[in-house]
């Protein structure tokens, strides 16, 4: 053998070497890619979670696989998918040729984590989702699970159960407002913002809420980023809605609920606001955000179980703001992957699905059990419900966000009651009282 | 009854904002052949520069209005100095360059304010009610500024010798230069003075919206739909362009509030319709020897 063909040899050896999985396990680090909109606040909470994540595991001496500790080491993409969804891809692309990560979690925008799914999916990288809601990200699990079974849902439980979970939130202010204003038949203005995830919300409203013993009183579609609604909530007003029903997860539920406090509209907002989620709300809204609710995760001073307290006061005091849904990334790292990768004793993706999908285990929001279609198939999607994940409700009373739901809650008429650690009362807006109480 | 009021009133404070940056970049186009791109961005940059004076710095909005319209027109004419005029005579290059330039004070922005939602308080807090419709002191406010301010530029253009400069500059620049005009210099000028009425709108308008880097995009389409459906260069036809796509907008919103979203699409149709009637504007010229 000359020394040409030697060093072609060499050369092949070493290329076989770095693209097999035995280059991961041989080496001392665990990459998982954390891919979220980075400038904005979504993904901000996409890395905070991780990060922390992350220090928790790594001051422990790492995850055990096999015989090895591995310590955890985080690669940020900004996908930058508000703006350009063609940046989502090209980050997750770079994820999985140049960064070569093992896992993934992050995503927010269904329209964006739709072909950054598609990416992860082609290089059988498990892709744990924590910020889109839309169902057809694991109804593909169900429908192609060869392809899709690397996909789980980490966060937040799909759009049907959020708003399940919202109805439930219009039922509970409902019955808050008959028995305290004597209104006998309430009305509801459904606001949506112009997305694709709140697309199936409407149909859904149309259909239940009557079902529930309420009027709809109309139907308003702002742009996700109006930032004038002042017509909108001038036409609410005159429909004599007693609650407005948002689905928001763009800047417009910061001026809507601005303009609503600041015109004093007789009419609570509940239902689904992420910027009222954050603490920035108060200020975004210059403190007209008042008496907002929302549907939210996590609210300091609330416990869903155990694992709560712990996760949000670290949160608290190593990133100086309360968590929101997105930080997640924190529970799919620390309860999610970590312990299961210890399971299987390797990072190959195959084995780590198969184990995955079989727990069932807490994280800080609740307990995690990914579901199953009506034939059985596996979905990778998250169980709504008492005992498992069902989300809490808030709502800003006097500049603090406070934990307002589940209180005494029955999911069926014979279902024990539920309520978490930490819930206050429902507070009706001062000159809604003043217009309806007789 | 309500609801024509709601109409009128949603359409008219949506038409004077448009009506302010309309005329803002009507006036550089007319003067300077210059397709300012970065118009609005100068109009984010105003909005910012309060949300500090105001929320970072304590001072009084009224303050922080001057100090934002100030230095924004500051830094629209040395803009001009060193971006745009080198290359005025090209104007594709011009129109690229203004659209890097916006790019540049977005990513700015974004490194400094990060994407986060940010807002100012207003200047007159409160509503009025008029006629069962509630209109919130600044949105009133917003209006008689806009009038205010285009009442004052009528007088400028009309009744001063910069005007006059401008006016002559903007019919014909080579006659005006032979006149001895400083042709360059009034160009200069003009970008102030439009920089300065961006800043000005978005002075006024802030506290009805919100802040965030990309804030200049929306109101950038619809202004230069405003100025197409006018007629490029007209202040006239932004000035009533402006109202008509502002009334468009509020008819939407009232009329079909599922299709809210589509108040921006509404506008453009209407834009598109007239200028398939009138390719030149409701007040522009067809051929250059008009002018």
């Amino acid at each position: 053998m000359n020394r040409l063909d030697k060093g072609i040899l060499i050369s092949v050896i070493v290329f076989l070497f770095a693209v097999s999985p035995w280059a991961v396990v041989f080496g001392q680090e665990i990459k998982i890619g954390v891919i979220g909109p980075m400038k904005f606040v979504q993904g901000q909470g996409h890395w905070n979670g991780a990060t922390m994540a992350a220090e928790e595991i790594n001051a422990k001496g790492g995850i055990q696989v096999g015989t090895k500790k591995m310590k955890i080491k985080l690669i940020q993409a900004d996908s930058n998918e508000f703006l350009n969804v063609t940046d989502a891809t090209n980050a997750m692309e770079r994820l999985m040729t140049q960064d070569k990560v093992d896992f993934v979690v992050g995503g927010f925008r269904t329209e964006a984590v739709l072909p950054m799914q598609d990416i992860a999916m082609e290089h059988k990288k498990i892709f744990i989702g924590c910020g889109a809601a839309h169902p057809e990200l694991c109804l593909r699990v169900a429908k192609n699970y060869n392809t899709y079974k690397y996909w789980f849902r980490g966060t937040p439980f799909n759009s049907t159960y959020l708003v399940r979970a919202a109805f439930i939130h219009v039922g509970t202010v409902a019955a808050v407002l008959k028995q305290s204003l004597n209104i006998p038949k309430i009305k509801v203005a459904v606001v949506a913002e112009k997305a694709m995830w709140a697309d199936p919300m409407i149909p859904a409203a149309e259909g239940a809420l009557p079902k529930m013993g309420m009027e709809i009183a109309g139907i308003w579609r702002p742009s996700p980023v109006a930032t004038d609604v002042t017509a909108e909530l001038s036409a609410i007003q005159r429909s004599e809605a007693h609650i407005i029903f948002t689905i928001f997860s763009s800047s417009v539920g910061i001026p809507f609920a601005r303009q609503a406090g600041e015109l004093k509209i007789p009419a609570i907002q509940v239902g689904i606001n992420v910027e009222a989620q954050k603490d920035g709300f108060w200020q975004a809204t210059q403190g007209m955000g008042n008496y907002v609710m929302s549907s939210n995760t996590y609210c300091q001073g609330v416990e869903s179980n155990e694992l709560t307290k712990a996760f949000v006061d670290g949160y608290v005091k190593r990133f100086g703001e309360t968590p929101t849904y997105n930080s997640d990334t924190y529970s799919a790292i620390v309860h999610g992957l970590a312990p299961t990768i210890e399971q299987a004793g390797t990072l190959d993706s195959d084995k780590i699905v198969s184990i995955l999908e079989g727990r069932v285990y807490k994280s800080a929001s609740g307990t995690v059990k990914y579901m199953k279609d009506a034939e059985g198939k596996h979905l990778h999607d998250l169980t709504f419900g008492p005992g498992f994940l069902t989300g809490i409700s808030t709502q800003w009373q006097d500049g603090k966000l406070a934990g307002v739901w589940p209180n005494k809650w029955k999911a069926t008429p014979e279902a024990p009651e539920v309520t978490y650690k930490g819930v206050v009362p429902i507070k009706i807006p001062p000159w809604m009282i003043e217009k309806y109480k007789k | 009854m309500a609801l024509v009021i709601d109409i009128i009133i949603g359409g008219l404070i949506s038409g004077s904002t448009l009506a302010l940056l309309a005329i803002g970049f009507s006036l550089i186009f007319g003067v300077a052949r210059i397709v300012n791109i970065a118009h609005t961005a100068f109009y984010m940059l105003a909005a910012y520069c309060i949300y500090v004076a105001t929320q970072k710095m304590g001072l009084h909005p009224v303050w922080g209005m001057l100090a934002a319209i100030v230095l924004v027109a500051l830094l629209g004419m040395i803009s001009y100095k060193a971006l745009i005029n080198p290359i005025r005579e090209h104007e594709g290059a011009v129109l690229i360059a203004t659209i890097a330039l916006a790019m540049i004070f977005q990513e700015i922005m974004s490194l400094i304010f990060t994407g986060t939602y940010l807002s100012v308080p207003a200047l007159i807090k409160g509503y009025f009610t008029l006629l069962g419709v509630k209109v919130f002191y600044q949105q009133l406010l917003t209006f008689c500024a806009a009038l205010l301010v285009m009442a004052v530029l009528w007088v400028f253009l009309m009744r001063t010798k910069l005007g006059l400069a401008i006016r002559s500059t903007a019919q014909d620049r080579e006659v005006a230069n032979l006149m001895g005009i400083n042709e360059a210099r009034v160009a200069m000028m003009t970008m102030g003075l439009s920089v300065g009425l961006a800043a000005f709108t978005g002075a006024i308008v802030v506290p009805l919206t919100i802040l965030e880097p990309h804030m200049w995009g929306t109101p950038l389409v619809m202004m230069m739909a405003v100025v197409v459906l006018g007629g490029l260069g007209s202040l006239k036809g932004s000035f009533i362009g402006a109202y008509i796509l502002g009334f468009a907008e509020a008819l939407v919103v009232f009329l079909a509030p599922m299709g809210a979203y589509l108040k921006g699409s509404v506008a453009l149709s209407i834009m598109i319709l007239v200028l398939l009637i009138r390719p030149e504007g409701l007040f522009g010229v067809y051929f250059e020897e008009e002018r």
